[in-house]
């Protein structure tokens, strides 16, 4: 019988993913334990969990970068930017989640335990080159996903939701899984990089399975970061979710989807040919559909359900860029990019989630009239995220969209750059028909003032203001500290072909 | 004929008998259920038959046991309901429904029964499928991913659980 090896185990490059998985369990226990309504101390547990796993995450920066398990878990600054960006986002959700929740009627415990375990599933899709492991990642962030997006059961809207979600996702899922099979046939390899495998070995018949294969898986990663032409779930499902289930969605599947994204493609380098002019038409698509249709939207968070087709586009954009000139392009402004879209939509939300009131919520653009005199402070925070996300000047919105120009340009992408300019100027129209309606419109008839401070919600808001700015003030270190010289230079694209 | 292909052919007819019992014998969903059962015990058998004594008792265990149990349930809280499934209408469609059967059958045949012409022996070693070798996989290469599918589980029972929570 011969005996596999015991891996040597990295055990800090798992460490994340680990704290915020055993944070999950910890927290469930307590539900088990203290089975009654307050939330408030598996939502302490929760933030001190997730603050652990951040602090794991950053000094891995300066450890030596490479793969463990055989490639099941890599460390790299793609990987650990994105897993502290991923914790993040979950730390802000959960500081304004509770008081939501208890406001909609629906503050079940499972809420933090499941978004922990989604994290944790998303965190797994950008730190692994390995496509068992890439799926397990995202069934896990999926399966919590379509829960949660149907948590809210007195409203037949997010049940709808969640069910358009749950079919249109295990569709995308079926796809993956389909493109698994057939990258795996050929080569007999669970590596991402088994498209190269299949190319080298110069049988015809194999590269025709691995470009079937790569195709379909980027069908499935389409489906999950909605792009156009794969994005119908997206607004009905934005829509339906509860408020900061919608966040945590928005930005969690996001980055994740985003994240295996660029390691896929950057491992199809061999046939690039082939699917680089689709992808070219699926950024061209996302831009112009998710800001063309967000224009005549009469609910917020539809708005910024196609909004975030479109930011899908930008990033893919950037995506494109590098692995078009990987030497000329770093990852860095696709990492920028995606942590201010994670950052401004989280804050958007956030704001949104204000709308709710004794078990009801209404999302269209008039539940908002009045939204400045019931809660000045996270109002005026929101001028400051649709600032971003329109991308004004000194904000981070406008620096990420800017390099993705740059980077367009250099890498010879000009359609590209002009679609990502051109659309931007016409998503300001909606962006600023949100700021129109918290700000100018007066409140109606239902005069509601239940809007009592909710300091969690502040200082979530708050965070995310001082983020973009901050990210913003140093856009260029930012910047650096996301590619260093020795690293930077094409981080995934070099390294799938050489490792086998 | 050896001792071999006489098991095979007794444990392959019943699995035939079994799979056509859920299509053909009558319009009873509990007995195309349990013709169903009947079918995945016998190719269990015939896992094992094959070395993959692993896969053989995860075949009985979770499909005979486990998921057609749950149908049964879903089949009996719907049987109430299920006059509308049993139309009698023929429309014209089965011509093609034998059509595309036939097609893929003979596709699915040709594929696997080509390679298969002349083979005499199997080329995997002894151990192949054996509880043992698979154990030493998933606790050793594959114990980061193992880990991460119980936890793939729980999110699955935490998740029917918070839908299943009562209305406020």
């Amino acid at each position: 019988m011969s005996y596999q090896p015991i891996p040597t185990i990295d055990w800090w490059a798992i460490a994340p993913v680990s704290i915020v998985m055993v944070t999950g369990i910890v927290a469930l226990l307590i539900e088990m334990f203290r089975p009654n309504r307050n939330n408030n101390t598996i939502v302490a547990v929760s933030l001190v969990g997730l603050f652990l796993a951040g602090l794991s995450v950053v000094p891995q920066f300066s450890m030596p970068f490479g793969s463990s398990f055989g490639g099941m878990v890599v460390r790299d600054y793609l990987g650990l930017v994105l897993q502290l960006l991923l914790i993040t986002v979950c730390f802000v959700a959960f500081l304004f989640s509770e008081p939501y929740l208890r406001e909609k009627r629906i503050a079940f415990a499972e809420f933090y335990q499941l978004a922990l375990w989604a994290s944790a599933g998303g965190m797994i899709m950008v730190t692994t080159e390995n496509l068992l492991m890439f799926f397990l990642g995202l069934e896990v962030l999926g399966i919590a996903l379509y829960c949660l997006t149907g948590m809210c059961r007195q409203e037949l809207r997010s049940e709808e939701s969640a069910m358009k979600y749950f079919l249109l996702g295990a569709f995308g899922t079926a796809f993956v899984l389909m493109g698994i099979a057939y990258l795996y046939g050929p080569t007999g390899s669970l590596r991402i990089d088994a498209v190269s495998i299949a190319v080298a070995s110069d049988q015809p018949h194999f590269v025709l399975m691995a470009l079937f294969g790569f195709g379909l898986l980027l069908v499935g990663l389409c489906f999950k970061s909605a792009l156009v032409p794969f994005h119908q779930w997206t607004p009905d499902v934005y829509q339906g979710a509860p408020t900061n289930v919608t966040a945590f969605m928005a930005s969690t599947s996001k980055i994740a989807a985003i994240g295996a994204l660029i390691r896929v493609l950057a491992a199809g380098a061999p046939l690039v040919s082939y699917w680089f002019p689709i992808m070219f038409w699926v950024a061209i698509l996302s831009m112009v559909v998710g800001n063309f249709a967000a224009l005549v939207q009469k609910d917020v968070k539809r708005t910024l359900g196609y909004s975030s087709v479109a930011n899908g586009g930008y990033m893919l954009v950037a995506v494109l860029a590098h692995v078009q000139a990987p030497e000329k392009v770093s990852l860095a402004s696709t990492l920028f990019f995606i942590t201010g879209y994670g950052v401004m939509t989280m804050g958007a939300f956030a704001v949104v989630s204000l709308a709710a009131r004794d078990g009801k919520e209404g999302t269209r653009f008039q539940d908002l009239h009045g939204l400045w005199h019931r809660a000045p402070f996270a109002a005026g925070c929101l001028i400051l995220f649709v600032a971003s996300l329109i991308g004004v000047p000194p904000t981070v919105g406008f620096f990420g969209k800017m390099f993705i120009f740059n980077d367009a340009l250099a890498a010879g992408l000009l359609p590209l750059a002009l679609v990502l300019a051109v659309t931007s100027v016409v998503s300001a129209y909606y962006y600023l028909g949100i700021i129109q309606a918290v700000f100018v419109q007066e409140e109606g008839a239902v005069k509601n003032e239940s809007g009592r401070p909710q300091a969690g919600l502040n200082l979530a808001v708050l965070l995310c203001a001082l983020a973009i700015f901050g990210i913003s003030l140093g856009a260029e270190n930012v910047l650096k500290f996301m590619a260093p010289a020795e690293d930077g230079r094409q981080p995934v694209a070099e390294r799938t072909v050489a490792q086998r | 004929m050896s001792g071999n292909q006489i098991v095979f052919i007794v444990l392959a007819a019943i699995a035939c008998i079994g799979a056509a019992g859920v299509v053909v014998f009558g319009d009873n969903p509990v007995r195309s259920a349990l013709f169903l059962v009947l079918n995945f015990f016998v190719l269990g058998f015939l896992y094992f038959t094959l070395g993959a004594q692993l896969l053989g008792i995860s075949q009985i265990l979770v499909y005979a046991g486990a998921i057609m149990v749950l149908f049964l349930f879903v089949i009996m809280m719907l049987q109430q309901q299920s006059a509308f499934l049993r139309s009698t209408e023929s429309d014209g469609r089965g011509p093609i429904a034998w059509l595309l059967g036939a097609t893929m059958f003979m596709t699915v045949g040709a594929a696997v029964l080509a390679p298969l012409g002349g083979v005499t022996g199997s080329p995997i070693l002894d151990t192949f499928g054996t509880p043992q070798s698979i154990g030493k996989v998933l606790f050793t290469g594959y114990a980061w991913p193992f880990l991460i599918s119980s936890v793939l589980l729980l999110v699955g029972i935490v998740g029917s659980i918070l839908l299943a929570k009562r209305k406020f």
